[in-house]
């Protein structure tokens, strides 16, 4: 990995309500090269989705620097923006929002074209169709609604939607979890297909461990807004270094009924982003926790190589 | 569910409009309006007397079959001014409904999607419209602009806006936050995009509504106006202005084909006229979907 294609450093977001400070983000650094696919994972209210959105400027940031291919992506002014964002494309999780309810799937698939100005009508309803195929959906779909659509192809759709401006980037928010487990598989071998075929660069949103680990090179792990350990997907689940990990880990439902697994069960649930715990955000649900968790924020070091983790215990095992 | 349908399918408005006309009540306002636009459109092709023409030798003249709705004091045809004062409030009321429209539309839709500070300046704005009391407010602009058409059109539309500048905003700021908008931005959409391609289909229901609704209120609107001697001034025919005749004792009691007229044209055109924005309203209604 040579230069990365997207670079994330101390990355920031937080929200004031009714003057509380809640910080939902904060610190988030991380590098993904091209052609790779990183997994992002975390449970719910972690911040997955506000990284995924920050990093494409859905919501703006309230610190930190996003290089993308050399480019700050932060400092673009709005047109400079608006040039930028066919190269970097969003996959929503939720099919049944993610497509207008009053456009044809011909109109949603040659939005982006129209708003870019490429090409005539006639190219971009060309670019449609061949979007479609490239999703296994029938050409006549292009002059349906979305609503006569089931949420697996609904879910292509948004996926064709996502590739119809060439795109070498794509943020992929949790594409399956809104999909039923039979059709789960379809769609993600479509987008690890497509990924290899089109070499794109994926950040890939999930709380499913077992897909991140089928289709990710390398995850990262999310706790409260903090980054709590990056390393391969090989790594990883091998030699899971952080307590937080590990537990996540050990709650991959197994499909062999014969295997017993020490399941740690986490206490409590996750803290308010507006009180958050001081140190190390995870100590309060931590079974390895020491009074000197909570003195500071442990930082994300290099314990193997490619490998990171934000603990300061290193003589767990 | 993809083999059943033909290439086109129903978009929402065609499923809106199927939902419209099996209601009762919306298809006998249609049947209301259609004749009544259709006279109104049609009636100096058929109809001896203009509405200025004078009859001398009748006066004050009830209804006969020269005359189907009588006379007024100077011997002018109420049949005639009444279909003549019925295309100059559906002028008004129509051109003031647009404009009203067109502003209120643009405002809500531009205070949704352009940010914070556009977005608070444009609503205290419209909360400043709103607060002036509507009468004096319509009084006030009324003997700015004088009388005529034009300037009852502009006064009502600019009283009519702001209700529907609100109603457009808080649909747009609800779906600024949907995903597919989201993904328009992200796929580089600016403001113009939002507003035509998002704002406007999705606000269709309510612009619609609006429209019927205000349609009605605006003749009323006028003929209150008209009543007051600031909307269409004599010898033009107004249903307001023929209403005016009805302050006089004499008229009122003893001529009442006069304004029971044009009154019974007011009201049934009104009347009509909700119905049908009733059952719009009803037919958008996207509970209705769920069905």
């Amino acid at each position: 990995m040579s230069e990365p294609l997207l670079s994330v450093r101390d990355l920031e977001k937080h929200y004031t309500s009714r003057g509380t400070k809640l910080t939902i983000l904060q610190g988030i650094s991380f590098d993904i090269g091209k052609g790779e696919v990183v997994g992002l994972v975390g449970e719910s209210g972690s911040g997955k989705t506000t990284i995924g959105r920050s990093i494409l400027r859905l919501i703006e940031p309230s610190a930190g620097s996003i290089r993308f291919d050399g480019t700050e992506i932060t400092a673009l002014s709005g047109s400079a923006m608006r040039r930028t964002r066919p190269r970097m494309q969003y996959i929503f999780q939720d099919p049944f929002a993610s497509l207008s309810p009053r456009m044809t799937i011909g109109e949603i698939l040659t939005e982006g074209l129209k708003i870019q100005n490429i090409g005539t009508r006639k190219e971009r309803l060309e670019r449609a169709r061949q979007a479609l195929e490239r999703v296994d959906l029938p050409a006549d779909a292009i002059n349906r609604y979305a609503h006569e659509f089931s949420g697996g192809q609904r879910q292509r759709i948004g996926i064709a939607r996502a590739l119809t401006l060439g795109p070498e980037f794509i943020v992929a928010d949790e594409p399956v979890s809104a999909l039923d487990v039979s059709i789960q598989a379809q769609v993600i071998n479509l987008l690890r297909d497509l990924q290899q075929r089109l070499g794109l660069t994926m950040l890939f949103i999930s709380h499913d461990l077992a897909v991140v680990e089928y289709i990710c090179d390398r995850v990262i792990v999310l706790y409260l807004g903090r980054v709590m350990e990056i390393a391969s997907s090989a790594d990883l689940y091998a030699r899971p270094q952080h307590p937080y990990t590990r537990a996540l880990l050990s709650a991959i439902p197994s499909p062999d009924p014969d295997v017993r697994r020490d399941r740690q069960i986490l206490k409590g649930d996750i803290p308010s982003p507006a009180n958050p715990p001081s140190g190390c955000v995870f100590r309060t649900r931590c079974p390895h926790a020491l009074p000197a968790c909570g003195e500071a924020v442990p930082e994300l070091r290099q314990t193997a190589p490619g490998h990171f983790k934000a603990c300061i215990r290193d003589d767990l095992d | 569910m993809l083999a059943r349908t033909p290439t086109r399918s129903p978009g929402p408005i065609a499923r809106a409009l199927d939902r419209f006309v099996t209601n009762r009540v919306a298809i006998f306002g249609v049947c209301l309006i259609v004749p009544i636009l259709v006279l109104i459109l049609s009636y100096p092709l058929w109809w001896s007397f203009r509405p200025n023409d004078i009859d001398l030798l009748a006066m004050n003249s009830g209804p006969t079959a020269k005359h189907w709705f009588g006379t007024d004091g100077v011997g002018r045809d109420v049949f005639a001014r009444v279909l003549e004062g019925g295309r100059i409030s559906l002028l008004v009321a129509i051109g003031s409904t647009a404009i009203a429209a067109v502003i209120g539309f643009l405002v809500g839709a531009i205070s949704a999607l352009a940010g914070r500070w556009v977005d608070a300046t444009t609503m205290r704005f419209v909360d400043l419209v709103m607060t002036l009391p509507p009468v004096i407010f319509l009084l006030v602009l009324a003997s700015i602009a004088g009388t005529g058409i034009w300037p009852t059109i502009l006064v009502i539309s600019l009283l009519s806006w702001p209700l529907l500048a609100r109603m457009i905003r808080s649909r747009l700021l609800e779906l600024r936050e949907r995903d597919f908008v989201m993904a328009a931005r992200g796929m580089g959409a600016g403001l113009p995009h939002l507003l035509f391609r998002h704002g406007l289909p999705n606000s269709i229901d309510i612009l619609v509504v609006f429209a019927t609704l205000q349609i009605a209120n605006a003749i009323l609107l006028e003929a209150g106006l008209s009543f007051l001697g600031l909307g269409i001034a004599p010898p033009a025919a107004s249903w307001g202005n023929m209403l005016n005749a009805a302050r006089s004792t004499a008229v009122l009691e003893q001529y009442p084909w006069q304004w029971l007229f044009p009154g019974g044209a007011l009201v049934t055109a009104v009347l009509a006229i909700n119905f049908i924005g009733d059952g719009l309203r009803d037919a958008f209604d996207p509970r209705a979907e769920l069905h």
